[in-house]
């Protein structure tokens, strides 16, 4: 079983975005969940580096935070919306989660 | 006797995620109801408060956004928007609200109050200002 990992802090205010690439095993879970949400948009400083994780790892974006900030047509592709139980399921299909706060 | 100073209040931070945003706005509305002279600046993770389309329904959250929409009537019209802070974000004026304001001496005029201007421009619009609070 491979690991999930969260991330809640906006990746152009805290280094737990770039942090959680880094130190992610190649074929594990990313879930960016609250500010997180906005390292899934397009056309940023850091979409590149997130596109080229997205070649080894599974990256989700919680929908319920994505709505709440405006940003649901601005996703890049590849990567999966979940709700609230969607999270439940991830957390239960991980043996492990790693939260980056 | 009152006096009226130049207000600049400087976002910096996404709405929800921390109270920053919410507690600007509050302040923001208190400066204005003293009658200063109040102006706005969005800058890095700031200019995200301003994006339209926000739906916190899922998060039990108040959707404070449409209140931005309502500064116009308050008479604060400079709005502020770091060009630099909105492009490395993927994000164009289109994506945020379109925030206007009615001037009274063009027949009410409909003008828009943000204004998207440089990282040297909003820096000589600070060095202009008698109070800068940060948020």
């Amino acid at each position: 079983m491979s690991m999930l990992h969260t991330v809640n802090k906006s990746p152009f205010e805290k280094e737990s975005m770039k942090s959680c690439l880094r130190l992610s095993a190649e074929g594990s879970s990313i879930l960016l969940i609250e500010d997180g949400i906005y390292a899934a948009m397009v056309d940023t400083t850091i979409s590149d580096s997130v596109k080229e994780a997205l070649k080894s790892k599974k990256i989700y974006a919680l929908k319920e935070d994505v709505n709440a900030r405006g940003v649901q047509n601005k996703l890049m592709d590849g990567i999966e919306q979940i709700d609230y139980a969607g999270f439940v399921n991830l957390v239960t299909q991980h043996d492990k989660v790693q939260s980056w706060v | 006797m009152s006096t009226t100073k130049k207000f600049l209040y400087v976002n910096r931070r996404a709405p929800y995620g921390t109270i920053y945003a919410w507690e600007s706005l509050e302040v923001v509305l208190i400066g204005a109801a003293f009658e200063q002279d109040v102006a706005l600046a969005f800058v890095d993770d700031g200019v995200y408060q301003l994006v339209k389309g926000q739906d916190t329904a899922g998060i039990g959250m108040k959707n404070f956004s449409p209140t931005y929409s309502a500064l116009g009537d308050y008479d604060i019209n400079k709005i502020y928007v770091e060009k630099e802070s909105l492009e490395a974000r993927g994000l164009t004026l289109e994506d945020l609200h379109h925030l206007v304001w009615e001037d009274e001496d063009e027949d009410w005029a409909e003008k828009d109050s943000i204004k998207l201007v440089s990282s040297a421009e909003l820096a000589e619009i600070m060095e202009q200002q008698e109070v800068v609070l940060s948020f």
